[in-house]
């Protein structure tokens, strides 16, 4: 598979370069973002409506009637969740008192392989996210074997549950907090609203391949 | 394109400044994005520095890029990624083939990717009776057109609506005109959800690996990138190998350089960060996750400290975007895969002067390029130092091909302009001379051509020297 020979003859050539005898100046980085906890909020809800996320900000423990105000209002049929997660069982126990309007839960527990057909038809998935971050308007999703990659991507609508206390100032921040360096999961994303396109002539269309509406549900 | 023809420029320039629509699209597009990267670094100051340190980055990159490779080489394998190295383009072709024929995959979906297009991986694979599928929506509308990109962000800017109502209603089956791109672009959905659920390898570009975790990083806004990378059983990245970076810490700055400048986007919607395949226990995601790491005359450039600059580029862009030529004739008319001042300087450099040095040609030297790139890439000095090398006076080109254009007329010339000025005597005869003639330039061979699209200079009666000997020289 690996063709060693091309692998040899490239390094070579780049080890011959001279390139590693050339000295390069540091150049200091323009100074970091600081921002206090409202300050965060703020500029994350708002970089992040500016390119048509939905941004709710709720009080923790009125997270969930928010979610089935939604889910009613949007008429969802089906919601994808993940059930291990602690997002997962409450949305579990919410749904169990009340049914009315709202969309049957679908959980993830499966391989793709066994699910593309049925997943390819969610109205929404609803996931849970590792961070925000305030600087550029993203959450930052380490997806996991309880919630799946695609929960936030091919489902028509995704929604993101962020609390609030997890918004860092920036992702270079995050990444010397987090200490990213010391291991990366198999997929780390950043997303900061629905798919979209400009391809014709810069008209701005949402949902193109991926969800047509990202919702954002801060817990405050 | 971009093969092995010798392509006509200048009847390519002449046909895209005839194209009135072209000119339109394109002037508008180009505002647009030029307008869109003012607004997102409104603190020149900020923008600046953070151009500075992106230079830097990498520089640091370029410095130790032997290492680095190696170094992502072991962290994407202990990761699972299995790495492949291409010393050109059939190489990388071959391996994209080999490992589509061991999963029996008749399709290839893909996210996308400037070096596939070096690779001219569709045509490629259609001669071996597989199918490419491009799934950006502006690849999408222009490989329906059996066109290439004409740009490297937006690839499809030269056409407006009216003329992608009109292939997707003529090249998709029952599909109705329609001019509204919101239409078009649900019909785009539905037909490229389909291939994505069905296809069993898809592949994407990288704008960063980062060698310190072994991760690929792709940036995007549609979610097709990810679908490609995330659906499929199979993910094949590939990469030029100038695209590695030494870590992650590296990335943010890049990361605002990158969308800043190739959209004006704060942020894409998406950035994806991959760093294995599917794990034990995880549900979705490919299984095999191949990387392919291109040279294709990458090394050779490295090689010379003027010219490796080359290689900090992030290709955002950007320099098309402002670029006075590049919005006169748009992409098409460079003939080939990279246009605009980036691919003025690349291009020659991959694939010699003899074929593409007629590409260093279409600049003004106005420096736009130059003060716009995130990376500081010094593309006029570039594209100055290559039509030297067309020349090679002094046999010094490094570049394949250097001296093409060396001819006898043109180097007695400069040896006569040479000895002209450096012998006061003849200089005072030369300058005598050239007052007499005047306007009487003869419009003769290279001078000719020379003046038909520029006015002709008229020569003073007497030189400089004489008139401040006769008038003296005032001062005030």
């Amino acid at each position: 598979m690996s063709n060693h020979t091309a692998r040899e003859r490239i390094l070579a050539r780049l080890h011959a370069s001279g390139t590693e005898q050339t000295e390069v100046p540091d150049a200091p980085l323009p100074p970091p973002l600081s921002l206090d906890r409202d300050a965060k909020i703020e500029r994350l809800a708002e970089l992040m409506a500016a390119i048509r996320t939905e941004v709710h900000i709720v009080d923790t423990d009125a997270w969930l009637d928010k979610l089935k105000e939604l889910a009613r209002e949007k008429g969802w049929k089906r919601l994808l969740y993940g059930p291990e997660v602690p997002i997962g069982s409450a949305i579990e126990t919410a749904w169990a008192s009340d049914t009315e309007g709202l969309p049957e839960l679908v959980a993830y527990t499966g391989p793709v392989e066994t699910f593309k057909e049925d997943l390819f038809q969610m109205d929404a998935g609803i996931t849970s996210v590792r961070a925000g971050v305030a600087e550029t308007g993203v959450v930052v999703l380490w997806p996991t074997p309880h919630e799946p990659r695609l929960m936030s991507l091919v489902p028509t609508v995704h929604v993101a549950v962020l609390d609030a206390d997890t918004i860092y100032n920036s992702l270079a921040e995050m990444i010397a907090v987090e200490r990213w360096a010391d291991g990366m999961p198999t997929n780390a994303l950043l997303i900061s609203g629905p798919s979209k396109t400009a391809d014709i002539e810069f008209t701005l269309v949402f949902g193109v391949h991926g969800p047509k509406e990202l919702v954002l549900l801060i817990r405050k | 394109m971009g093969n092995h023809t010798r392509f006509d420029f200048e009847h390519n320039v002449t046909g895209a400044l005839a194209d009135d629509q072209l000119r339109k699209n394109l002037r508008k597009a180009m505002d647009i994005l030029v307008d869109k990267r003012r607004t997102v670094f409104p603190d020149s100051e900020y923008l600046e520095q953070l151009r500075s340190a992106g230079n830097a980055i990498k520089r640091r990159a370029l410095k130790q890029l032997p290492r680095l490779l190696e170094q992502l080489e072991v962290n994407c394998t202990k990761n699972g990624i299995q790495v492949h190295w291409a010393e050109d383009t059939a190489e990388a072709n071959r391996i994209v083939l080999d490992i589509m024929r061991r999963h029996e995959a008749p399709a290839i979906v893909k996210g996308k990717s400037m070096v596939s297009e070096e690779m001219h991986l569709n045509r490629f694979l259609d001669e071996q009776g597989l199918e490419a599928v491009e799934t950006d929506l502006g690849e999408f509308i222009i490989q329906l057109n059996h066109e290439t990109p004409s740009h490297i962000i937006v690839p499809a800017i030269h056409k407006n609506k009216d003329e992608v109502a009109a292939i997707f209603h003529d090249k998709i089956p029952d599909t109705p005109y329609t001019e509204d791109v919101e239409e078009l672009t649900a019909i785009a959905r539905r037909v490229l959800r389909k291939r994505f659920a069905a296809a069993k390898v898809g592949l994407s570009g990288v704008n960063f690996a980062i060698a310190e975790t072994g991760t690929l990083l792709l940036v995007e806004n549609e979610g097709n990138g990810r679908m490609c990378t995330t659906v499929p059983e199979v993910h094949v990245a590939v990469m030029g190998l100038e695209k590695v970076i030494e870590k992650l810490s590296d990335v943010p700055p890049l990361l605002r350089l990158l969308t800043g400048s190739a959209t004006g986007q704060v942020i894409t919607t998406y950035v994806n960060m991959i760093s294995s395949p599917r794990k034990s226990g995880e549900k979705d995601g490919p299984k095999e996750v191949h990387l392919v790491i291109l040279d294709n005359g990458r090394s050779r450039m490295l090689a010379d400290p003027e010219f490796r600059q080359t290689l900090l580029c992030i290709r955002c862009g950007t320099c098309l975007n402002h670029c006075p030529v590049y919005v006169r004739i748009g992409g098409h008319a460079y003939g080939h895969v990279y246009p605009g001042p980036i691919g003025k300087i690349l291009t020659p450099q991959m694939e010699g002067l003899e074929r593409a040095g007629v590409l260093a040609t279409a600049s003004s030297l106005c420096g736009a390029c130059g003060e716009v790139c995130p990376v500081r890439i010094p593309i006029p000095d570039l594209i100055r130092r290559l039509r030297n090398e067309s020349y090679d006076q002094d046999g010094s080109a490094v570049v394949e091909g250097g001296g093409y254009k060396k001819n006898l007329a043109e180097t007695l010339v400069w040896k006569g302009w040479e000895l002209a000025n450096r012998s006061p005597l003849l200089n005072g005869i030369g300058t005598r001379l050239a007052g007499k003639l005047g306007k009487r330039i003869p419009r003769v061979g290279p001078l000719k051509k020379w003046t038909r699209v520029r006015t002709s200079p008229k020569v003073a009666r007497c030189s400089l020297h004489e008139r401040a000997r006769n008038e003296g020289v005032n001062n005030e």
